[in-house]
């Protein structure tokens, strides 16, 4: 049995009133593929920005490997509990920052890309690389790191071939086309060097040809970079060609997990996305 | 005297001259709450108006030149809002503060050029230059109508805000810009309102203002401007209550600071004087600092819950 | 073209620069109105370059570039005063001078740069985190509050409080503030183009994925914040030395808003654009415009308009209309590039091969 990569225990996320992710606890094992899947507004960016740091969770644990990235701590942050058994009491926590979170090996693409639209492809690809940087500024402007910067920029067209973009290198990442943003968005989370990548719907908008290569190429760098892969997704076809294990959410409940056949079949599943009907669908 | 009595009249002046803060004040939030814009410019306009007064009272009697000079200025702030802001709009953020900046640029560049950059003098206007005496403290009797103007004044328009048809699109703008138009509000009508009540309100305030003073000059509406905006953000953006109270605030301890080596030694603490008058303008932007690291929505402002 | 091929021609180029300027020298009279052009120019050329670095590379919109041009001229005076002159009237008439060291104009400049750093530190833990606009205003009310410290009474040992410092070294030749403000901004366009320069860039375009990227952004805008004011400190030391007097009443909000709007002309983003801002900003206001002020502009007389001031309005006014209809400025975010212009060059040979 492998060892958790990433372990999410009890995890709560409130905005105000609305309960986003609800009790939500799941795992990643080393070298798996695991799928959150579930209808629009089940929760799962919101789980992903929590993993992230984009948000601290109101409740729960989450760890990597066996670093905690949220945890109940005594000289965390106070948060407050607005329902379940512990309500209206205080608990403390403490977060990684986003780019510590990063450090540690976790990288995301974005639901919406967000790739930094008026630099170049190559440039793109290249910041994701800084946080490695070991010489300080002075150093760098100086050039005195001129070894590291060589390596980083071959490093990054490395990358950039691999996705198939290295004749965009000098492009502005506005101007390329949808499906080639969201490859260069893969490219540069890759350029973190993670253990963990966290990709929220790669597959949002291809059609079924493109998603098929995605589905190779996913496996390809899993292989390649000795990945985990956690992958929030619609496409059912690629969910089921790739994903070890499946987690399904509705309305920030967990509802189903297991294998795609267990899944496929869970009525419960069913029901979230179809609705309850008086006709069984052929 | 008592020491109440030898302080009187930095209590007095800080009334006086918190009043006019927020009437300005007033302008610069409500803008802000709708457009999300510091209109630098602001500042400027009531010292605009000022200097419009200077001329036309040379000119005509004042019953007929204070009118002019409030309409000339809501004009004013009306022209700067189509042709500096409206353009910028769907700008990035920088770019409409920097024109923010540019027109206040261009507004005390103009007056230093009218005026050759001597302080004129202000037109007296009777009754409310007139020196009273309150308690032991002599003052004009403009330090006691500008709080009850602005209270009234800062009354009718929270009720036109809460009551009025335009009031509540104001309200609906500055909670959401985009869904109010889709809900068929007339944005660019909602604005224009905004930017001339806001306008009206400087300008009566730079009534006020410059009786209390010698003269105007071109810079005379920065500083008075910046703090109003303080004003403001103390109080909370987009709330004007909260916005009147900041201004007053920053009015009494501005003076009070400009009087502390007097109290102080007064009060046995101090020996000599520590010259700390020139911290009184300072210590708005002290105050600015601490309310923005503290509590960054001001006393009476909402927090806002920004989706990623 | 490789790196290194580079750096050789920016390297001739800027002593194709020098020399220039030093035979500009040796054939033009001293007082001549290009050398103020060329001298105050360059100063502010370092100071619009350190703000665009903030501003217009980082995305952190802020104006508090007076109170570090403040802080930088203050040090550098207060320490390069002869000690002699420091214990005897000639500059601190009231006070008894606190200070009794007196260091060359080299280290003048560094402390210059290191106390505004220090100061930007100090101002940036704080501030760093507000939103945009309030950043500006923020920055805005510690450039007053610095002003104010420095016309204290009580610091008047030091600072000499409302009175002007004086008897500072100066420089005479147009070298002088050339050599420094290119080797300042040299230092700052390799910045730009190095990793971290990069994140800076990444900041501006989207905080959250640069964060999701691992740049820890409290660190970096520190970072650009003190860099951008170590700079616009040396700005100040050279201001002082060119204006031979220096007063903290001058580092007014207007100093910045200038500054401000030079970056804007030029194009934010753009170095070159500052540094040909900063150039045409100063050939307008000391020297073209001039007549605006005097009664005859471009031949024609007319006194009653072209009067004290005029100038300053037309200038307010054609910053409007670069605001308003282009934003992008001369530069936009492009440089000029040493690829750019030897390509041109090359297509130009190119063309002319094809004609044949």
């Amino acid at each position: 049995m492998s060892e958790s990569i990433l372990r999410a225990e009890h995890l709560t996320m409130q905005f105000g009133g609305v309960v986003a992710v609800d009790d939500l606890t799941f795992n990643v094992d080393e070298g798996e593929i695991v799928a959150l899947i579930g209808p629009n507004g089940a929760g799962k960016t919101t789980a992903f920005n929590v993993v992230t740091g984009v948000y601290e969770p109101t409740n729960g644990a989450i760890y990597f490997r066996d670093e905690a990235i949220v945890r109940n701590h005594p000289r965390g942050k106070m948060k407050k509990i607005y329902q379940g058994e512990n309500r209206d009491t205080y608990i403390r926590a403490i977060v990684k920052t986003p780019d510590q979170i990063t450090g540690l090996g976790i990288a995301r693409t974005f639901q919406n890309i967000r790739l930094f639209k008026d630099l170049s492809v190559l440039e793109n690809v290249m910041i994701a690389r800084h946080l490695h940087v070991k010489a300080n500024f002075l150093s760098a402007a100086l050039r005195l790191n001129w070894k590291e910067e060589r390596q980083l920029r071959r490093q990054s067209m490395e990358l950039l071939q691999l996705v198939g973009l290295e004749d965009a290198r000098d492009d502005v990442a506005s101007s390329l086309p949808y499906g080639k943003q969201r490859r260069l968005e893969i490219a540069r989370a890759l350029a973190t060097r993670p253990s963990l990548l966290l990709l929220d719907e790669p597959a949002a908008g291809m059609n079924p040809q493109e998603t098929m290569e995605l589905s190779d190429f996913i496996k390809h760098i899993k292989r390649e970079f000795n990945l985990s892969v956690f992958m929030i997704e619609h496409h059912m076809d690629l969910v089921m060609a790739i994903a070890d294990r499946i987690y399904v959410l509705d309305f920030g409940k967990l509802i189903a997990h297991g294998t795609p056949n267990e899944v496929q079949n869970n009525p419960r599943v069913i029901e979230a996305y179809l609705g309850v009907s008086e006709d069984a669908e052929g | 005297m008592s020491f109440f009595g030898r302080n009187l009249p930095y209590l007095l002046a800080g009334i006086s001259v918190g009043g006019q803060y927020a009437l300005i004040a007033i302008g610069y939030t409500m803008v802000y709450g709708i457009l999300r814009l510091i209109n630098f410019a602001h500042g400027d306009i009531s010292m605009f108006a000022g200097l419009a007064m200077v001329y036309l009272s040379a000119a005509m009697p004042l019953h007929l030149a204070v009118p002019i000079v409030i309409v000339i200025t809501v004009i004013l702030g009306f022209a700067v809002e189509r042709v500096a802001y409206k353009p910028l709009r769907t700008a990035p953020r920088m770019s409409i503060m920097i024109s923010a900046i540019g027109v206040s640029y261009l507004l005390q560049n103009l007056a230093f050029y009218i005026t050759g950059g001597l302080s004129k003098p202000y037109a007296t206007i009777p009754w409310i230059s007139d020196t009273i005496t309150i308690g032991t403290a002599t003052t004009k009797r403009v330090t006691i109508i500008t709080p009850i103007l602005t209270i009234l004044l800062v009354i009718g328009l929270v009720l036109l805000i809460k009551y009025t048809k335009i009031g509540m699109a104001m309200r609906a703008v500055s909670k959401d810009f985009e869904t109010s138009q889709l809900m068929g509000i007339r944005i660019n009508s909602v604005i224009s309102t905004t930017f001339v009540i806001g306008s009206l309100l400087a300008a009566i305030g730079s009534i006020l203002f410059f009786t209390n003073y010698t003269g105007v000059t071109p810079a005379a509406g920065a500083m008075p401007g910046l703090k109003a905006f303080v004003a403001a953000v103390f109080g909370g953006i987009g709330s004007i209550p909260g916005a009147v109270v900041g201004a007053f605030l920053i009015g009494i301890c501005e003076n009070i600071i400009k009087g502390l080596d007097a109290m102080l030694i007064q009060m046995g603490i101090l020996k000599s004087g520590l010259g700390l008058a020139t911290f009184s303008d300072a210590f708005t932007f002290a105050l600015l600092i601490v309310i923005l690291i503290a509590k960054p929505t001001g006393l009476f402002g909402e927090k806002a819950t920004d989706k990623v | 073209m490789n790196q290194k091929k580079k750096y050789l021609t920016a390297a001739i180029l800027i002593g194709a620069l020098f020399l220039l300027l030093f035979v500009l020298e040796q054939i033009l009279p001293a007082n001549s109105m290009l050398f103020t052009v060329l001298k105050k120019g360059a100063i502010y050329a370092l100071v619009a370059v350190s703000m665009n670095l903030l501003n217009g590379f980082t995305g952190l919109f802020s104006l508090g570039q007076a109170g570090f041009m403040l802080i930088g001229a203050y040090t550098y005076a207060i320490l390069t005063i002869p000690t002699e002159l420091k214990e005897t009237d000639m500059v601190y008439k009231y006070y008894d001078c606190a200070v009794h060291v007196s260091v060359p104009v080299v280290i003048g400049l560094l402390c210059a740069g290191l106390a505004a750093a220090v100061f930007a530190f100090l101002v940036g833990l704080p501030v760093l985190r507000l939103k945009s606009d309030y950043l500006a205003i923020a920055t805005l009310g510690f450039a007053e509050i610095i002003r104010a410290v420095f016309q204290w009474d009580m610091l008047g040992p030091v600072t000499n409080g409302s009175n002007l410092l004086k008897k500072f070294p100066t420089f005479s030749s147009t070298l002088f503030p050339f050599a420094v403000a290119v080797v300042c901004i040299a230092f700052i366009v390799l910045l730009i183009h190095s990793s971290y320069g990069r994140a800076f860039l990444a900041i501006r375009e989207d905080e959250i994925a640069a964060e999701a990227m691992g740049i820890n952004l409290a660190k970096h805008k520190m970072m650009a914040f003190c860099i951008s004011s170590f700079f616009a400190g040396v700005g100040g030391a050279l201001l002082a030395m060119y204006q031979t007097t220096i007063a903290a009443t001058q580092f007014k909000s207007a100093m910045t808003y200038e500054i401000l709007l030079i970056v804007v002309i030029g194009g934010i983003g753009s170095v070159t654009g500052s540094c040909i801002g900063a150039f045409l900003f100063i050939a307008s206001s000391e020297w073209w415009l001039r007549g605006l002020d005097n009664g005859v502009f471009l031949g024609i007389s007319a006194p009653a308009v072209f009067r004290g001031g005029f100038r300053k309005v037309v200038f307010a006014v054609i910053i409007m209309a670069m605001v308003l209809f282009y934003r992008k400025g001369i530069m936009g975010s492009r440089e000029f590039s040493i690829d750019g212009i030897l390509g041109f060059f090359r297509k130009k040979r190119r063309r002319e091969e094809a004609l044949k």
